[in-house]
């Protein structure tokens, strides 16, 4: 019996589908990742065990991938609000760089004296780092905004400046004895991890988990928040469903682009913050396996739900975890590209509703 | 420092941009836009190098970069033509998707030593004084090929009947439809003739410009600069070629500034730090930001250039652009 396909355009989506069509989306991808990898020669289920005990096998490891998710929830929320409004910032890897450059000079220059407490120590620092994040967001906006500058180009290049300038200062200034990094930053500029109250609960010990995690949820509340209640949420969101209408509106899209991209660029400058403060405690060349690219697709996936950013998140740490190990190296890059081609794909079954009619019900 | 030797290597690199803009420029005049251009460059960089190393063959290896990147803009044209996908992450993620596969294939790759693109020179042509070495003599064939290539294109978009064909469609496809032009069909063949132009840009480096296979420093963010080069050009192929070569010239430059001790009579300072390197590294991404403003600003004020139909999905019936 020949069967035919009858498409037809959705008229309400309902409310399971688009979770549904992410987690198909994931799981796809992981078998096609498999086939692929055994076509190199790998091992697909030997590396799957591995992926699972690398990522979740004890509170030890656990923790480490937890401290790689703290990165990936802050960019994803700054890809998401950015998203929202159609602007695409690629440039969050810069961003987060920027970030970890202004945090850095907190303690480098000093700006601060190093005896000075903890608290303004880190507070200072956390504000230099959004700074210097939202400094390397509002170029793409306001070239953007004035001149329609494409942000996708413009983002893309300020990352290879900003982590060339970076290393100038980490391979001259402030290299510690030729090496390619700074000196270990005083311990007053390290963000508080639960190792560090291994004294009063012997769980903690070895546990790297850092404060870090907690500036990713705060993000996830307060972005939640503005797309919820506030006046400017809903701007954002009707600029990115409907430009024309925004304008009709009175909405000042130019405004609103350079200080998204800004906010944007902040939220992932803080994560560049996190990083260093918190896990390398120092400025050094390599501080990202590519976080600022990977939390565009940890975005995407949760369908910009800042909520939703967290878990995923989750996910996508495991596999820079598991990446380490598994070779061949751009394995976890390869998932990550399928798993967004696939996702992406799957947003037609949320538009359209695939019927399989065998050909003699033929109605149409 | 020399003119002749900075307008040969500029030549040289420019080749690779003009090959992957040009590719782009057809892509985006059919309405696609392909942001994947440094995805599929890399995997036909990787394809050809491979392909050259197994078979002997370094014109195999172009054939087979060429299919790579062009086989793998197909899956953007499936998920933005018929699955209607947004064009910028579908970009987005084959750019993820060709950089992981060359990296994963391409393992083991560094160091070898495939048989290269041989260089050759073009008689009588090439002792014209100053600019006859560099422009006709010590290149590859494809560099030669490239000089056809541009004039060839303008004619191809601007003179011919599936050229008008391919500019209606990424103008006003309902129109173009209605006069019973495939539209599916032309944005494909162009989305698969793009890629494959990417992927010639990235064979042509792994095989000839700067031969080796380095992961992803072997195309370090050339394909975008492709992409920022069409706005640049104003989807002209003239204006690509002719920007390519300079930026390719512009590149060499940085590198020759590294070496003389005196430099316009001053000391140089990278000769006292080299670390200032790092800056002479940054000015080609610097570069591309000015040109794209003013590149910008132009296609602003003339309102014209960029097809009217660029990122939009085409379904037949719905709206009647």
């Amino acid at each position: 019996m020949a069967i035919r396909l009858k498409v037809e355009k959705r008229v309400d989506v309902p409310r399971w589908l688009p979770l549904a069509t992410s987690i198909g989306s994931v799981v796809l991808a992981f078998i096609i990742g498999g086939i692929i990898f055994k076509i190199v020669g790998g091992k697909p289920f030997v590396a799957a065990r591995f992926f699972y005990q690398a990522v979740f096998g004890n509170w030890a490891v656990f923790s480490d991938t937890m401290v790689k998710a703290t990165p990936l929830i802050l960019i994803g929320i700054a890809c998401a609000i950015a998203f929202k409004m159609r602007l695409w910032n690629i440039g969050a890897e810069g961003q987060f760089y920027a970030g970890a450059f202004g945090a850095s000079i907190v303690v480098l220059i000093p700006i601060i004296p190093l005896d000075s407490p903890k608290v303004l120590v880190i507070g200072l620092m956390m504000l230099m780092g959004m700074i210097f994040g939202a400094i390397w967001g509002f170029i793409p906006g306001y070239l953007k905004a004035k001149y329609k500058v494409n942000e996708i180009i413009t983002t893309l290049m300020l990352n290879y400046i900003i982590i060339n300038w970076n290393n100038f200062w980490i391979f001259d200034k402030w290299s510690d004895r030729g090496f390619q990094m700074t000196a270990t930053f005083d311990r007053v500029a390290w963000l508080p991890r639960l190792a560090d109250y291994a004294k009063q609960f012997k769980a903690f010990s070895g546990v790297t988990l850092h404060l870090g995690v907690l500036f990713g949820i705060a993000a996830a509340i307060l972005v939640w928040w503005i797309f919820r209640y506030s006046r400017w949420g809903y701007e954002i969101k009707l600029i990115g469903d409907n430009p024309e209408a925004a304008r009709y509106a009175g909405i000042n899209i130019s405004k609103n682009i350079i200080l998204v991209m800004a906010f944007s660029g902040a939220l992932a400058g803080l994560a560049g913050m996190s990083e260093i403060s918190g896990v390398v405690h120092r400025l050094q060349e390599s501080i990202s396996p590519g976080y600022g690219f990977t939390g565009i697709i940890v975005a995407w996936l949760a369908k910009l739900n800042p909520f939703a950013i967290i878990p995923v998140s989750v996910l996508f740490a495991g596999l820079i975890v598991a990446g380490r190990e598994l070779q061949p190296a751009g394995l976890s890059f390869l998932l990550q590209g399928i798993i967004l081609f696939m996702l992406i794909s799957s947003d037609v079954l949320l538009r359209y509703k695939i019927h399989i009619l065998p050909t003699d019900e033929e109605t149409a | 420092m020399n003119f002749t030797i900075i307008l040969h290597a500029g030549i040289a690199t420019g080749t690779v941009l003009l090959f992957a803009a040009i590719g782009e420029i057809f892509t985006e005049r059919s309405g696609i836009l392909n942001l994947g251009v440094e995805g599929m460059m890399l995997l036909g960089a990787m394809a050809g190098f491979s392909t050259s190393l197994t078979t002997g063959s370094p014109w195999l290896g172009v054939l087979v970069g060429m299919l790579a990147g062009g086989a793998l803009s197909l899956a953007h044209g499936v998920v933005t033509i018929h699955f209607q996908a947004d064009q910028v992450v579908s970009g987005l993620s084959l750019t993820f998707l060709g950089t992981g596969l060359a990296l994963v294939l391409g393992e083991g790759l560094t160091g070898q030593n495939p048989p290269l693109l041989l260089d050759y020179n073009i008689p009588i042509l090439g002792s014209i004084p100053v600019i006859g070495p560099a422009i006709f003599q010590d290149h590859g064939i494809l560099v030669y090929v490239g000089y056809l290539m541009a004039p060839m294109a303008w004619y191809y978009i601007n003179k011919t009947r599936p050229g008008m064909h391919l500019r209606a469609v990424g103008q006003k496809p309902s129109a173009a439809d209605s006069v019973g032009v495939n539209v599916y069909g032309i944005r494909y063949l162009y989305t698969f003739v793009g890629g494959c132009l990417a992927g010639l840009a990235g064979a042509i480096i792994s095989l000839s410009v700067s031969p080796g296979w380095y992961s992803t420093q072997t195309t370090s963010g050339q394909g975008w600069i492709a992409v920022a080069l069409v706005i640049f050009a104003q989807w002209n192929p003239m204006r690509a070629a002719l920007g390519g070569y300079l930026f390719g010239m512009l590149r060499r430059l940085i590198l020759d500034l590294q070496g003389p001790r005196i430099l316009l009579g001053f000391t140089n300072p990278l000769y006292i730090n080299s670390n200032y390197s790092f800056f002479l590294i940054m000015t080609p991404y610097l570069l591309t930001i000015i040109a794209l403003i003013f590149g910008s600003r132009a296609v602003a004020k003339k309102r014209a250039g960029s097809p009217s139909a660029l990122g939009l999905p085409y379904v037949r019936g719905e709206r009647g652009k």
